[in-house]
């Protein structure tokens, strides 16, 4: 028999794995541009409205709703990123925040005046509703399966950044970006290509979070808090910075609301606090 | 030989600055026009005078100094819950209030000013927005003083010098608003134009050789968050005495991305920036809201949008922009 709190873990990890796939992509595109991009969870709530029109509206299965999410918010990435943020790399932190609150304002208003402010449910399939038991812990087979999907992502996110020209292309770029020019490598390709896989990272993050904190227009600012605090705690266009500080931030969250839920988020704010005072630059962080 | 002429000493440069323009007495002589023309709209006139002088608090950080702020709300909600509960607990005089109320907000401020005067960038601007959600949770959680979500009631305000009592169509409301906006606004004015005003806009241009000039960075920032803090505090006292109720709302994140908003629409680091940018703000959202808040909330995200892209100095940068052009002309 384990205890109950391998179940607050659990669950935890798995809110974790959804925090860090919404922020991976606002981590690396912040390291490699130094662009703050506040309209992130924006893409992340296009990818969960896509899913809720496509299953409930069309009766698509969940899972074959999961790629179009991810296109859709990467589309929409590309499309904003030639007409509006391409302006604003060299501008100052302000006009960048401004630019994307702009933004997110406004996709809040679309997203309100399209689904209203309703909570969007999405239909799953019952076997996504189960839970099995484990050594007497019930496990919710959604999370299971949002943990795995996670980690088999991460996995394909290291390896490829390891492992691929491409990848070496953005880690030169995050390091240094006028040595990667200097050096040839064409860096408004390469970034403009993460952060559409960034962006459609959100976007199935989105989709997948639906099932756990729900969807409505206001998405796009209650997590744009969250996403901030794993970037800014897991330091810029880290990895294994943004999926340690995700993972602890979903883990105290959760155990916060569990054992002390009279606090509310009270505490993560005061971590969060902590570290960057201790660490600016983030856990992992190198600048 | 024209610049010697035009610039004799750095005193004649500072005085030349801060000679009162006629533009500038026409502006505040027509801050007084609503008391004849819109006498049905005093309560939104002294909500906007509120709104301009937090937005005047935000405009010496942010215009001046170049720190970057997404929690100031944290100093306004705390002018307002002090002066709040200053008057829940018996002492209702709106103006040793203020002074209660910029007091606490000042020491809050100038705690945090250590931390803030450390950092930059992004780090500076989670900081910021870091510590204006804990203090939204603090008072939150706190119900038993703060009254939580159902906000803070029986708040009572005395007689303003004991004889202007606040009517409800808000005249001594506005006047008393726009009296004490006025006074800061000097101060302020004052402040910009001292030899202490330009160096907080050589740091705002470049932080680390300001030192080399005998400028200390990290002491101006201090002090400069601070003042910002203190006059923040008394805008969000101002607000609890004059509707005699105090909100979480105060402090929400919406209330800085709000003024944020408004400071930029009419011009960081001028000083009348804050003060038309709240007026055009408060004045469209009056226009619009009553339609549907969630349409509002589309054309401010389009404007922002424009003005970043358009406008970078705001409405005043443009004005500007027109003015010399059509002089050169």
């Amino acid at each position: 028999m384990l205890p109950p709190i391998v179940g607050v873990l659990f669950d935890g990890f798995a809110y974790g794995m959804l925090l860090f796939l919404l922020s991976i992509g606002q981590s690396v595109t912040l390291g490699m541009m130094n662009f703050i991009n506040l309209a992130h969870c924006a893409f992340a709530m296009l990818g969960g409205y896509v899913t809720v029109t496509l299953v409930n509206g069309y009766g698509w299965p969940f899972f074959a709703a999961l790629p179009v999410a991810f296109a859709a918010a990467a589309l929409a990435s590309i499309v904003f990123e030639r007409l509006l943020y391409r302006r604003l790399y060299k501008a100052t932190d302000l006009d960048q925040v401004l630019l994307t609150i702009g933004i997110t304002f406004m996709s809040v208003a679309v997203a309100a005046y399209i689904f209203t402010t309703a909570q969007q449910p999405v239909q799953l399939p019952s076997y996504l509703r189960q839970s099995i038991e484990i050594l007497g812990l019930r496990l919710a087979v959604y999370r299971l399966i949002l943990i795995a999907l996670s980690l088999i992502i991460t996995g394909v996110l290291v390896a490829a950044l390891e492992y691929t020209r491409f990848g070496a292309q953005v880690r030169a770029a995050v390091d240094n970006e006028r040595m990667a020019r200097g050096l040839g490598i064409n860096v408004d390709r390469t970034f403009a290509i993460t952060f559409a896989l960034g962006s459609g990272l959100a976007g199935l993050g989105g989709a997948l979070a639906i099932e756990i904190v729900g969807l409505d227009p206001s998405f796009a600012f209650t997590y744009l808090v969250y996403v901030l605090i794993v970037v800014s705690v897991g330091g810029l266009g880290s990895i294994r910075g943004s999926f340690a500080a995700a993972a602890v931030l979903g883990i105290s969250d959760i155990a916060g609301k569990y054992y002390v839920p009279q606090a509310g988020a009270f505490f993560i704010y005061l971590v969060m606090i902590s570290l960057l005072m201790w660490r600016p630059a983030g856990l992992f962080g190198r600048r | 030989m024209a610049l010697t002429e035009t610039i004799r000493t750095p005193q004649a440069y500072l005085q030349g600055l801060s000679r009162w323009r006629p533009a500038e007495i026409a502006f505040w002589l027509a801050t007084l026009l609503p008391f004849w023309l819109f006498p049905d709209y005093l309560s939104l006139a002294s909500q906007i005078a509120i709104t301009a002088l937090f937005a005047l608090s935000l405009d010496l950080i942010l215009g001046y100094a170049g720190i970057v702020s997404l929690g100031h709300a944290a100093f306004f909600g705390t002018g307002a819950y002090a002066a709040g509960l200053l008057s829940k607990y018996g002492w209702g005089e709106p103006l040793s209030g203020l002074v209660a109320a910029a007091l606490m907000a000042g020491i809050v401020g100038y705690a945090t000013s250590f931390i803030i005067a450390r950092f930059r960038h992004l780090a500076l601007i989670m900081l910021t927005l870091g510590f204006g959600l804990l203090l939204g949770e603090l008072a939150n959680s706190a119900g038993w003083l703060t009254g939580g979500v159902d906000g803070l009631q029986g708040i009572h305000t005395w007689h303003l010098l004991g004889y202007f009592h606040f009517d409800l169509y808000g005249y001594t409301a506005y006047g008393y608003a726009l009296a004490v906006l006025f006074v800061l606004f000097l101060g302020a004015r004052r402040l910009i134009h001292s030899p202490f005003g330009l160096a907080l806009r050589g740091i705002r241009e470049n932080w680390l050789r300001m030192p080399a000039i005998g400028a200390p960075s990290r002491a101006h920032i201090r002090t400069i968050y601070t003042i910002s803090a203190a006059m923040a505090g008394v805008a969000g006292a101002l607000l609890a005495q004059t509707t005699e109720t105090v909100s979480l709302d105060s402090l929400s994140f919406e209330r800085s991305a709000e003024l944020l908003v408004m400071l930029v629409l009419g011009g960081a680091g001028r000083l009348y920036g804050g003060l038309v940018g709240a007026i055009v703000f408060m004045v469209a959202r009056d226009r619009f809201s009553g339609v549907e808040p969630q349409y509002w909330y589309f054309w401010i995200g389009a404007l922002l949008v424009v003005v970043v892209i358009f406008l970078p100095n705001g409405i005043l940068g443009g004005m500007a922009k027109i003015t010399a052009r059509w002089r050169k002309a």
